[in-house]
């Protein structure tokens, strides 16, 4: 196996680790937090063996296809770049795995928390290892999913839901502009794979489209890693449990923002327009979020104002781009996730101890806990840039970079000023972090008595706090090769002379660092009149902004959804036609349809006869219906008259279906509608009746203009295959019926299914209910007394035998001349109904099979049997056979194996039927019984 | 003859539109019944108007599209399935809110 497999391998492992602690916990909080940890160390075991050849500049990539036309593959990159996040995420990931143990309460079985945790890691894994940008968008998304879950971990708590929502909000409404900003630039690049877009930097550069994919790209970098002015999620955050805070918004997902940044240094870097929007949002958030830092009094919130300032350095770092100036941007984003994970794990120790984190009462815990006050002040003075400390270099560097840089040659103090204004607002907040929870007096009101943590709650710390040191003091023999590694890949051109060391001796950058070192201490002295002025200024609260726009979008969208979704079915009829006929007059407009190519044929008397009677009926049963019996018969005339239709245009089976279909609806309809009020009130409004009656006429005039346009078209039939198989092949020359039986043979089997269901809901939604119908007609008169007269039920009983041997005649004749199951079917309900009607739902219940469920599935299993058979002589499925038999009586017909599923269709339809009957029937029995 | 045939879908589907459109779940059912109609001609339309010519193989004849009588004939018994299925649930709404307006209450 290559060593590239182990790419996917890594990332793999993660997502499907994830559920390992949330399997685990209910073995107890131990075993989550050793899965957990298992799996993060088996994903940094994978990733061991690949180190050494990416230190040696080496790119591994490897590639599996997923979705080629749209350019989305699952496609792997381990670069300088990548490596170096990837060893931040596992191994931070791992000390916040042990700090989490001991900082999450006793109670917590840690189950959900690990789970959560490991699949942002997994997610952020696939960020900094993806090759494809498409992939990369995608676990961008994760990665605020997850957060989101982080963040509101505490969901019992409004303040951490309400902070998981903005989150959610900024970071994945800058997913979104990220993910058109990369569908731009793979179009510009002509490709989502990463080593064709950061070889193709100029064209790039030079297209049309380079501004708009800029912003849109820089929107997502920025919104996540809380680029002013999308910055104030990040303090929100804090609502989430430190171990996350430590992890997610100091170490790694914030960094997933400056992380491309990096990523897509080479092919978006090199412009004006890159030089002024990076450098010009990073500069502002960095002095803006300083300066807000100095003045929190939440631990945690400095933390986060201050996270947010480093964060701004790095992007102005980038934003300055010169190779060096990547190169300490690159230097600091790893020195900041040391020194940042590890204050918000003294942070978080320190609230742990002592039940809050205001500095106005946590005040002098030096004397209380002096081990975790030391390694505090260490990391503080690493935040600070205090020399032989991480944090210095980085910030040395950053102080080389802004002296001569070559856009402000006519300014050239205006950077290096700028830097340490940064340089002494940093100090500041730092010494404030220092005097004012480890000294500054005695503590005040605290609601626990503070103490040093547990030894391995503050290991964690401790481990970071040594790489401050390491890094520091032995940069060269600690960080070089890594970070070498990572700025080759950030610049994709050979890395820059640099030269890591604690001492350059007494030149410019170091005596800002010294200004900044005294200023910044000076300012913390004096730092009461400032306090005091800051207090007095007018503060625009950019959450209560978020707020009323989130609250004013919430209006706005009921609204929407108030007005569409109302509840209305008339409402959503009335806006499906509209916008049905909307979509036919644009067609109309839009297209190019000719009219009248073929000749119609001549219209005769009796054509127009018909259609005189069936506008009767059609308009008699719509102005009339609120007089419901009478629309009932006004509708059956309209569907004589169609059943006529068929007969004349050479269409007998939908003739003989339609007519007794026609018989059945309209008795249903009247059992029916004595249930229900024999009036509708006229409810109506004018504007209502106008605009149905608008919508009505639109979409009858644009259906009948279809009609006459289509009928006007050439025609070409489809059906030259079935009308010359129909005899040779289906055995039948009814064609329609071999049609339905054989050649579309599993279109009906799915049919009668359908109407199967009718019957089954027809029991479902009638059965044991109780409807009491009014004891006389709409007109006060009573219902008659004699319920079935006698003439009606003498007459009818000898129909019966006649009419079943009539609808045995259609089902057999029906594969050759006009009949089959359905119609068959149709006959016999028919049939039945006439002696329902005639004696009595008692008369016909006694002398039909009960168990109609039971014939319902015969029919269907007929059906279905008959097409499986063929399966018997090796057939695909309803493959038909037919051979002839003669009859007495009635002449010799062709039988064929597709008969036997016409009994199907035929059973079916007539319990269908049956059942619906059966269930009306019952209600009329309450009726008669009341009578 | 094509136009009158055109002229009755257009019929059809308006008054059937309309019947649509009311508050009561009896005149939606009648409408549905007659927009059915119109769809199922529209359909039979598109094999063309002939006459004389049924689609049942004998020597020498003429025949008509066989397919959309195929389609036709199983729209018509489906119809005929969701009409009566209709019916129930009306009757069910009844029974269920004692009222027959399709929105299950009386507009307030």
């Amino acid at each position: 196996m290559p060593e590239t497999a182990l790419l996917p391998l890594i990332v793999a492992s993660a997502f499907i680790g994830c559920l390992v602690p949330g399997l685990l916990a209910r073995f107890g909080r131990n075993m989550s937090a050793l899965g957990a940890a298992g799996v993060m160390a088996s994903c940094l075991a994978l990733l061991i063996p690949l180190i050494p050849a990416v230190l040696n500049g080496k790119t591994l990539l490897t590639a599996y296809t997923w979705l080629p036309d749209y350019g989305l593959n699952l496609a792997f990159r381990l670069d300088g770049l990548g490596l170096l996040f990837c060893l931040l995420i596992l191994g931070i990931g791992l000390l916040v795995v042990l700090y989490a143990y001991y900082y999450l309460p006793e109670s917590d079985r840690l189950g959900r928390f690990y789970s959560y945790l490991l699949l942002f890691m997994a997610a952020m894994l696939g960020v900094v290892l993806s090759e494809n940008l498409l992939l990369l968008v995608v676990f961008w998304e994760v990665t605020s999913i997850s957060s989101f879950l982080l963040i509101a971990y505490k969901r019992d708590q409004r303040d951490s839901r309400h902070a998981a929502r903005m989150a959610l909000a900024i970071t994945g409404g800058g997913g979104l502009a990220l993910l058109a900003g990369v569908l731009l630039l793979g179009y510009i690049a002509g490709s989502y794979e990463l080593s064709v877009v950061l070889a193709e930097g100029e064209r790039i550069r030079n297209h049309a489209l380079y501004a708009p994919m800029l912003i849109l790209i820089l929107l997502g970098a920025f919104t996540k890693s809380a680029q002013f002015p999308f910055h104030f999620w990040l303090p929100n955050a804090m609502a989430a449990p430190t171990p996350v805070s430590a992890y997610l918004h100091s170490a790694t997902m914030v960094k997933a923002g400056v992380f491309l940044l990096a990523r897509l240094h080479p092919a978006l870097a090199g412009s004006e327009l890159w030089f002024w929007l990076v450098s010009g949002t990073g500069a502002i958030t960095l002095v803006y979020a300083a300066y807000i830092a100095f003045h929190r009094y939440d631990l945690k919130g400095l933390l986060a104002y201050s996270t947010i300032s480093h964060l701004g350095l790095i992007t102005l770092l980038f934003g300055l781009d010169t190779p060096l100036s990547v190169v300490a941007g690159v230097f600091h984003i790893i020195n900041h996730a040391i020194f940042k994970a590890s204050l918000f794990m003294a942070a978080g120790i320190i609230d742990h101890e002592c039940g809050t984190r205001d500095m106005r009462q946590v005040n002098g815990l030096f004397k209380f806990m002096p081990i975790t006050a030391t390694l505090a002040i260490v990391a503080a003075g690493s935040m600070a840039g205090v020399p032989l400390l991480n944090g210095f270099l980085s910030k040395e560097m950053f102080f080389t970079e802004s002296v001569g840089h070559p856009v402000f040659e006519d300014m050239s103090w205006l950077l290096p000023l700028f830097a340490t204004v940064a340089g002494i607002l940093a100090v500041a907040y730092s010494s404030r972090f220092i005097h004012d929870v480890f000294f500054n007096g005695d503590p005040i009101d605290l609601p626990r008595h503070p103490h040093e943590p547990p030894r391995w709650m503050r290991a964690p710390v401790e481990i970071l706090v040594v790489l401050c040191l390491l890094v520091g003091m032995f940069p060269q023999w600690s960080i070089a090769p890594l970070l070498g590694a990572a700025a080759g890949s950030a610049l994709q051109t050979p890395l820059p002379a640099f030269e890591l060391a604690v001492w350059h001796g007494f030149n410019l950058p170091f005596i800002m660092s010294l200004v900044a070192l005294a200023g910044g201490i000076t300012l913390y002295a004096l730092r009461q009149p400032f306090f005091a002025l800051h207090n007095r200024l007018p503060s625009i609260h950019a959450n209560l902004v978020f707020k009323r726009l989130y609250e004013q979008l919430m209006i706005f969208a009921h609204r929407v959804v108030s007005w569409l979704d109302n509840g209305s079915l008339q409402r959503y009829l009335a806006s499906f036609i509209t916008f049905v006929l909307a979509l036919g007059g644009w067609a109309w407009y839009s297209g190019s349809a000719t009219l009248a190519v073929a000749t119609y044929q001549p219209a005769d008397s009796a054509a127009f006869a018909a259609l005189a009677t069936l506008m009767v009926g059609a308009l008699g049963a719509t102005l009339l219906h609120r007089q419901r019996f009478t629309a009932i018969i006004f509708t059956s005339v309209v569907g004589l008259v169609v059943a006529l239709t068929f007969v004349r245009f050479s269409a007998p089976d939908l003739a003989l279906t339609q007519l007794a279909v026609e018989v059945v609806t309209i008795v249903l309809l009247l059992l029916v509608l004595h249930y229900l009020p024999q009036h509708s009130p006229a409810e109506d409004s004018g504007p209502r009746l106008m605009r149905d009656a608008a919508l009505a006429v639109g979409a009858g005039a644009g259906l009948g203009a279809t009609a006459f346009a289509m009928m006007g078209a050439p025609f070409e039939t489809i059906s030259g295959f079935y009308l010359t198989q129909s005899v040779p092949g289906g055995g039948g020359s009814n064609v329609v019926n071999v049609i339905l039986v054989d050649f579309r043979g599993f279109d009906t089997l799915g049919e009668i299914t359908v109407l199967a269901m009718v019957g089954l809901a027809a029991h479902a939604l009638l059965d044991k209910l109780i409807l009491v119908a009014p004891r006389h007609d709409s007109d006060g008169r009573p219902w008659a007394k004699e319920l079935h007269p006698l003439f009606l039920s003498i007459l009818m009983r000898p129909l019966l035998p006649l009419a079943l041997a009539v609808s045995v005649f259609i089902l057999l004749r029906g594969h050759n001349m006009p009949g089959g199951g359905f119609v068959a079917g149709l006959v016999t309900g028919v049939a039945l109904i006439l002696q329902y009607l005639a004696s009595g739902i008692d008369f016909a219940l006694q002398r039909l099979p009960r168990h109609k469920a039971k014939l319902l599935a015969l029919g269907l299993l007929l059906a279905a049997a008959t097409g499986a058979a063929s399966w018997l002589f090796g057939h695909p499925y309803l493959t038909s056979t037919h051979g002839h038999i003669a009859l007495p009586l009635i002449g010799e017909i062709e039988l064929a194996s597709v008969m036997v599923f016409d009994l199907g269709v035929y059973i079916v339809v007539v319990t269908t039927v049956l059942m619906v009957l059966a269930q009306l029937g019952r209600l009329s029995r309450h009726h008669e019984e009341a009578i | 003859m094509e136009a009158i045939v055109a002229t009755a879908i257009g019929i059809l589907t308006a008054c059937g539109i309309f019947l649509m459109l009311r508050a009561r779940t009896f005149p939606v059912v009648l409408g549905l019944t007659l927009l059915s109609y119109a769809v199922n001609l529209f359909l039979f339309a598109s094999g063309r108007l002939m006459l004389d010519a049924p689609p049942l193989i004998r020597a020498g004849a003429r025949y008509t599209d066989p397919l959309p009588q195929a389609l036709v004939l199983t729209a018509i018994v489906i119809g005929f399935g969701m009409t009566a299925y209709l019916l129930m649930v009306a009757l069910r709404a009844m029974a269920e809110t004692g009222d027959d307006h399709v929105d299950g209450r009386e507009k307030s």
